[in-house]
């Protein structure tokens, strides 16, 4: 069946097999808006005296695991919640500022949930499922219900309804939010009611528990291994069955705007073990955040969209101007996107404005110490609408802006310059969230469902509350009803591997005793991943790419040092499992990236665009999810096929003209 | 780390939260009887050779009303130092080991930082002033009158010179007690009325103060 | 572009929750002053690792102000010499050039040690847990515009819901008070109409945690809202005050 499609080859060169295509992903069929109602009729139940005798194991607790922890505690499942942090309150859902959209139409501006649906799947680039995607749409409306029940505090209107705003990519006002914070809100909303499930007894949230692998017997999942990171003792967790709500893998490129600690742990394990990883190179990349100022910068803070709107980017005409931005006249300032785009000029949609810096600096243009950022200018606006009113708008973005920089966009430009921000791709799972390895599931940002090639913006939280509080918890149980009789045991052999191998693997990384630090290797990961497999990508930069993470992959198990042991709080071993998973996972990146010959969302093929530099997609031989199987460390990856099918909206060109 | 289930109708005195509740119930108490001693002592400084004063100080001995105030007011004292001490003792419980640099004056003001001090003077003060005018008055059965023994008192430099001195951590008891008193008791609900007590607040524990301070220094000047 | 600053940090050191502490003096040179506090310390561990010594144990996350992680005690004050800000947002330019800087972990009876500047702060999650939130199951609420709230008091709401629970009120607070953290939850649900069913238990359950997990009492001295990164006002402890008072005194209507 498998067959090598590039000649065999030294590991260091792209090759993938291409494996049966997937038939089945469960979704329904039939009418659109009748399909997750007849599929929830359809699924198996469990009595609620047997939901006492089924464990469930979720890892993570953001938005999507937290929502689903408490929620299948309310159900009177036994769960059981690994988190990393020393609070489940700390994941990474905290950090979203926007919004969370949802089909209320309390606007009364047309809304719907197919509106909603057609705008997230044109916004994806028509490369997500259109059944999940409308359900999508469909629960959105629970979960403001829900939020507003918990008592999050959502903005509101004088007369004491919902507020809402407008967002990227879609006409209409959907998005609800609490001032800046929406993120924080929504996840503090999940968190209490995962703490009332734990004063409930039915839910035990384990603190700084990592999951170092995921044991898997004949294709179903058994459980996990976790490590306990204050002692470092390794554990065997059995479970009937297993949730990994555990976030993105943005961090793989070293700066983005993820949180230090979010990493592809999890879900990598769970690829190794035979979990398809699908699109691992849909990465979304934001145009204005901060930029890095030097070489110990650890993370890139972003900036909202919306300064776009009354800011002008430009960069001096000639390159390395030494001036202060405010002594460069007029004449010598280019206003490339205005020059490029001018009939949409600085609001040009988040990937051609992100390219387009990323443009002007390759080419030398950069301002700023490390020549890699663009000027974000208010003083037209300034001029033009005054201060106060500039204020009332972005006073504070401006004060933000001020206090990480120490520079004051009311005297000098804001430096801008885009950074990684979240990922589409992610594990792959069914119509039911279950990955291929039955028993084990994925929700949030974790797999790669509902966004297709692009996330919108607001999209996100709705996402990973939709998979906590209203899907999953009626998925699972139908798998869960064919596992009541199962004894959970962790006394058998796969148990048993599984913990070696995680032992083995920390042995090797603490008897390496190299020279350089596991931050050195990861920035230097991340410059690959950046220059060859970020805003745009082409054979031959992905090639390069590849042979460098391999290299890098190479040297990093011979010269990385980490110091201490394993059986103590050891930060700097749990970063270097950590990023030794990155290794890996970015050479599939790569590999995905390579093989998708076609532009569509946030993945740009240099040799697919028109000449004004518009993606190109090929629908005829690209209208599919790559499923990647983990194949063994010197094997090609093999490529799974699922191919998308669209009968209710028809795929069109984006265009931004 | 079970909670303890808090046994009504009192249990919740003994909360940490309970506790602050009689500490600023007691302490408004104390700060309005405050306001009558003074109102009483301000009869010293009219040049009648005391008769104003101790007819008023006989009255407030011998008055029935005033007898049971007098043991409310016993009461108030003993709760508002219990507590105190309770929470003075309390305060290491809650950070075993303390920081090698604390920085504190960035954060809090002096006299909120020093109501452990401001508390021990005045109790000290507090039983010095009772032994030389209330026991000796009451139970002893001094020869002198009221107004005699307070002459007496405050034309002598170093008893008059620790009135004052205690006068100025009363001062500093005050300017956090009667800001934290309304607090306490929730009544500070927006930062309007919170300026409107702070306000309060800091001219009571000047004035207040002021006035106890003028009396002696009244006598102890006219020695010279 | 600007010119790199040198620092003498003086760092608590301990292994772990059982073995005794100290402190440590570092030099560290050629530190950006536009680089965060804790990216000085990654340039610091950096340095120690490859020196063969144990760099120091620190917690941190998101670095931008919202996950509450990176809770140190910085030259006497919580997160640092700035009011109301995270040790994440605190940037070098704030010191001066050849400063000693001193750094110590949060210290709170209820918040142990655990490595270096690392500390357990559980118990504020155990605090929430005996009551700081709404009873309600996924799929049992009605429609969101069904109770209308005043904007007023949604953005009060706000204001109190916004506590990252990073702990820096009980370490700033002179008795290692959690009062700060417990009020803006209490009074955060307190102001909305979803919140009454459970008010009088919630408050009374959260003050008794609060005081077996063994933080201190509050006295009003009001650091705390000077070092809270998310800037809860000390209004917050108020309306604790006024529903405790009220919880204990009133006669609960709906007891039998």
């Amino acid at each position: 069946m498998a067959e090598i499609l590039t000649a065999p080859a030294p590991t260091t060169t792209i090759s993938w097999r291409e494996g049966a295509p997937i038939e089945n992903n469960k979704c329904p069929t039939g009418e659109l808006e009748k399909r997750w109602t007849r599929h929830k009729d359809s699924l198996r139940l469990v009595a609620p005296h047997n939901k006492r005798k089924l464990e469930v194991i979720v890892v993570g607790a953001g938005l999507a695991g937290a929502s689903a922890a408490a929620t299948l505690g309310e159900l009177g499942y036994q769960v059981k919640v690994f988190v990393y942090h020393n609070s489940p309150r700390r994941a990474h859902s905290i950090a979203a500022q926007g919004g969370i959209n949802a089909a209320k139409n309390y606007r009364n501006d047309g809304d719907s949930i197919w509106r909603l649906f057609y705008d997230t799947i044109k916004g994806g680039d028509f490369r997500a499922r259109e059944s999940n995607v409308y359900r999508l749409a469909e629960v959105s409306v629970k979960i403001i219900d829900h939020c507003v029940a918990q008592g999050i505090p959502f903005a509101r209107e004088y007369g004491g309804y919902l507020d809402t705003r407008s967002f990227g990519g879609a006409q209409l006002m959907r998005t609800f939010y609490a001032r800046g914070q929406t993120g924080q809100q929504l996840l503090l909303g999940a968190y209490t009611a995962l703490q009332r499930q734990v004063a409930q007894g039915n839910v035990q949230v384990y603190y700084n528990y990592e999951v170092v692998d995921i044991v898997v017997e004949e294709g179903r999942v058994r459980g996990i291994i976790v490590r306990n990171l204050i002692t470092g003792e390794l554990h065997r967790v059995a479970g009937h069955a297993v949730v990994l709500g555990t976030g993105g893998y943005g961090n793989a490129y070293y700066l983005s705007t993820n949180a230090k600690l979010s990493n592809a742990t999890a879900i990598w394990r769970a690829h190794r073990r035979g979990a398809y990883f699908a699109n691992p190179s849909f990465v979304q990349i934001h145009p204005t955040c901060i930029p890095q100022s030097g070489e110990y910068q650890s993370k890139l803070t972003l900036m909202s969209e919306s300064l776009r709107n009354d800011g002008r980017v430009w960069v001096p005409r000639t390159p390395g101007d030494k001036r202060r931005p405010q002594d460069i006249p007029e004449s010598e300032r280019w206003y490339y996107l205005e020059e490029w785009y001018p009939s949409f000029g600085n609001l040009v949609p988040r990937d051609i404005a992100s390219r387009a810096a990323k443009r002007v600096c390759d080419m030398g243009y950069g301002v700023g110490p490390t020549g890699r950022a663009v000027y974000l200018d208010f003083s037209d606006a300034i001029k033009r609408l005054g201060r106060e009113v500039i204020y009332q708008r972005y006073g504070n973005l401006f004060e933000m802006y001020e206090e990480i920089t120490g520079e004051s966009p009311w005297e000098t430009p804001m430096r801008i310059y885009p950074a990684v921000h979240y990922t589409m791709g992610g594990l792959w799972v069914d119509y039911n969230l279950m990955t291929n390895i039955e028993g084990l599931y994925a929700i949030g940002e974790a797999n790669f469902s509902d966004h297709g090639a692009n996330r919108l913006g607001a999209s996100a939280l709705m996402q990973g509350l939709a998979d906590g509080y209203f899907i999953l918890p009626y998925t699972i149980g139908d798998y869960l009803a064919t596992q009541l009789f199962v004894k959970l045991s962790t006394d058998t052999a796969a148990f048993a591997d599984a913990e070696k191998d995680t032992q083995k693997r920390i042995e090797r990384i603490l008897s390496t005793k190299g020279t350089h630090t596991v931050d050195e290797f990861h920035r230097e990961l991340g410059k690959i991943l950046w220059d060859h497999c970020g805003l745009a990508r082409n054979a031959q930069g992905l090639t390069q790419a590849y042979h460098q993470i391999h290299e890098l992959q190479e040297r990093f198990w011979k010269e990385v040092l980490v110091p201490g042991t394993g059986q103590e709080f050891n930060q700097n071993l749990e970063k270097a499992l950590r990023v030794a998973d990155f290794l890996e996972l970015a050479k599939l990146m790569v590999v995905d990236a390579y093989h998708r010959e076609e532009s569509c969302g946030c993945h740009l093929r240099e040799e697919h665009q028109t000449e004004e530099g518009e993606a190109l997609r090929n629908d005829e031989k690209y209208a599919y999810v790559a499923a990647w199987e983990w194949a063994g460390e010197k094997e090609p990856p093999t490529l799974h096929k699922e191919p998308l099918k669209f009968e209710f909206v028809k795929p069109t060109v984006r265009s931004y003209k | 780390m079970e909670a303890k289930t808090v046994s009504p109708p009192v249990g919740w005195l003994h909360t940490t939260v309970g506790r602050k509740v009689v500490m600023a119930l007691t302490g408004l108490f104390l700060i309005t009887f405050l306001v009558v001693h003074l109102a009483g002592n301000l009869l010293l400084l009219r040049d009648d050779g005391g008769a104003a004063f101790n007819a008023y100080a006989e009255f407030m001995s011998t008055n029935p009303f005033i007898r049971v105030l007098e043991i409310l007011l016993f009461a108030g004292f003993v709760v508002h130092i219990y507590q105190g001490l309770y929470f003075i003792f309390r305060e290491r419980r809650g950070r075993p080991k303390g920081y090698a640099r604390n920085d504190a004056s960035a954060n809090t003001n002096i006299f909120s930082r020093t109501m452990r001090i401001s508390a021990l003077v005045i109790l000290i003060f507090l039983i010095v002033h009772l032994r030389h005018f209330f026991v000796e008055h009451r139970f002893l059965g001094s020869p002198l009158t009221m107004y005699e023994s307070c002459k007496l008192a405050f034309e002598n430099p170093w008893y008059s010179g620790f009135y004052v001195v205690s006068m100025v951590l009363l001062a500093f008891h005050l300017a956090h007690g009667f800001y934290s008193s309304f607090q306490t008791l929730g009544l500070i609900v927006n930062r309007r009325i919170e300026r409107v007590i702070q306000w309060a607040g800091a001219a009571f524990a000047f004035l207040v103060p002021l006035g106890f301070a003028i009396i002696p220094l009244y006598f102890l000047l006219q020695t010279f | 572009m600007s010119k790199p600053m040198r620092f003498t940090l003086k760092i608590w050191r301990q292994k772990n929750a059982q073995e005794p502490g100290h402190f440590e003096t570092y030099e560290i040179d050629g530190i950006s002053p536009d680089a965060s506090f804790l990216e000085m310390l990654d340039v610091l561990n950096e340095k120690l690792i490859k020196e063969g010594k144990d760099p120091v144990a620190f917690d941190h996350d998101c670095r931008e102000g919202i996950c509450g992680s990176c809770g140190m005690f910085i030259n006497g004050r919580a997160h640092g010499p700035l009011p109301n800000i995270t040790t994440c947002r605190l940037y070098m330019r704030h010191f001066r050039d050849g400063e000693t800087i001193v750094i110590e972990p949060f210290r709170a009876k209820p918040f142990p040690v655990i490595k270096d500047l690392v500390v357990d702060r559980s118990a504020l999650d155990r605090i929430i847990q005996t009551g700081g939130y709404i009873s309600v199951n996924a799929g049992s609420a009605p429609d969101a515009n069904a109770i209308p709230i005043p904007k007023p008091v949604a953005d009060r709401a706000f204001d109190y819901a916004t506590c990252i629970g990073c702990g820096a009120c009980v370490a700033a607070c002179k008795n290692a008070s959690a009062m700060l953290f417990t009020a803006a939850k209490v009074s955060h649900l307190a102001l909305l109409p979803q919140g009454q069913p459970e008010r009088r238990e919630r408050v009374k359950k959260m003050v008794a945690q609060m005081d077996a997990e063994g933080f201190g009492h509050c006295s009003n001295t009001g650091a705390c809202a000077v070092e809270c990164p998310a800037k809860i006002p000390l209004t917050a402890i108020a309306q604790l005050q006024r529903d405790f008072i009220w919880a204990n005194l009133t006669p609960d209507p709906y007891v039998r």
